[in-house]
């Protein structure tokens, strides 16, 4: 991926209010690259990460997720202290500013997919909506890749 | 008379502030400091717990001792962090290639409530089979993260259940078991294989 972009892009998610006044159409978002690891069962959470586009001029808020494969999808966030201590929470909306793009990626941003309805097959595709400010939702299928696996690339 | 007063105060007030900032500095930084939570972990041989690997045997840090290894904490409910490292772990392994089988890699759970052995065994069956997946009592679970002075702490998560913070970093000893280093979390591969060669490579009576 473009490393330069992705640095840029950290800075760029920022929490609602810095970023609200735009009720910006989602339907000049697009999505990349999405992807998901497989499950064992049911019974443990899972994740998906895709690169979210603003292709539009004006920000966007990104506000939830849905998908019928786990009654409680949404997004959280990954991070580190400074001990190496790794936690994760709730990400709260997402802004992202026209012409950018925020990555969900594995360490950071994700797809938290809590109770899962069935397993998350390797080969598979599931179906995923994220939901914007403005009401609109951005749907996309998501590849089930193994439970090693580190991207759509490899 | 009052102005000597108020100075009276004053100084007693700068000298007890003084004696805060100095009995704060000997317990924070000072000789009084507790043992400084981001400090090297012990030498295996220093450490002493009970645990059972993911085929049921009972195990224990001197176990790694002869070898060199790697060793991470982490929870097989963790949905990000834990899968991107063994599948780190697994892809430097495949770096270091056939090299990697003088390496014992050990994944402690920190969440011995649901990381049952058959659990473990499932889960570390996915990633390379060098990767063996240790659990046992919260209390020699708990002996282990203060030998390798790391942390977890249980979270409550909005499902309803639970999850883990932990230590994310990978702890490399040497054949002795004196600890190398650490590999960060998501560190390159680049930076991760060389630390992993040197932990190797601190092997008595090394030959390849
Ligand atoms: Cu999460």
């Amino acid at each position: 991926m473009k490393p330069v972009l992705h640095a840029a892009l950290a800075a760029l998610v920022l929490p609602l209010g810095a970023a609200s006044a735009a009720l910006a159409d989602s339907g000049q978002v697009s999505i990349e690259n999405a992807w998901s690891r497989a499950s064992i069962g049911t019974s443990r959470p899972g994740a998906a990460y895709m690169e979210i586009v603003n292709e539009g001029d004006e920000a966007v808020t990104l506000t939830g997720i849905k998908t019928d494969i786990a009654m409680m999808p949404e997004i959280h966030r990954s991070s580190m202290n400074e001990q190496g201590v790794s936690s994760m929470a709730p990400a709260g909306h997402v802004s992202i500013a026209p012409g950018e793009t925020v990555a969900l990626e594995p360490g950071g941003l994700h797809a938290m997919l809590m109770k899962l309805q069935r397993p998350m097959h390797e080969g598979e595709t599931f179906p995923l909506t994220l939901i914007f400010s403005d009401g609109g939702g951005v749907a996309v299928d998501v590849p089930v890749l193994g439970i090693a696996a580190r991207g759509p690339g490899n | 008379m009052r102005r000597r007063s108020a100075f009276g105060y004053g100084a007693a007030a700068f000298g007890a502030i003084g004696l805060t900032l100095f009995l704060g500095w000997w317990r924070v930084d000072g000789p009084g400091a507790p043992e400084p939570m981001g400090q090297r972990p012990l030498p295996l041989t220093a450490m002493d717990f009970r645990l059972t690997d993911h085929q049921g045997q009972l195990v224990g840090p001197e176990m790694l001792v002869g070898r060199p290894s790697m060793v991470f904490f982490g929870f097989t409910y963790c949905p990000d962090v834990c899968p991107t490292t063994l599948s780190d772990i697994s892809s430097w392994l495949d770096m270091v290639g056939e090299d990697a089988e003088r390496l014992d890699i050990i994944f402690i759970t920190v969440d011995p409530e649901r990381d049952t052995v058959d659990a473990m065994a499932e889960y570390v069956g996915y990633f390379h089979p060098a990767i063996r997946g240790w659990t046992g009592p919260e209390a020699q679970i708990k002996r282990a993260i203060e030998g390798f002075r790391a942390t977890y702490e249980k979270v409550a998560g909005e499902d309803g259940g639970y999850t883990m913070n932990h230590t994310a970093s990978v702890f490399l000893f040497d054949a002795e078991g004196r600890f190398v280093s650490t590999i960060d979390y998501h560190e390159p591969r680049e930076f991760a294989v060389p630390k992993i060669r040197r932990a190797m490579k601190e092997k008595p009576g090394g030959a390849t």
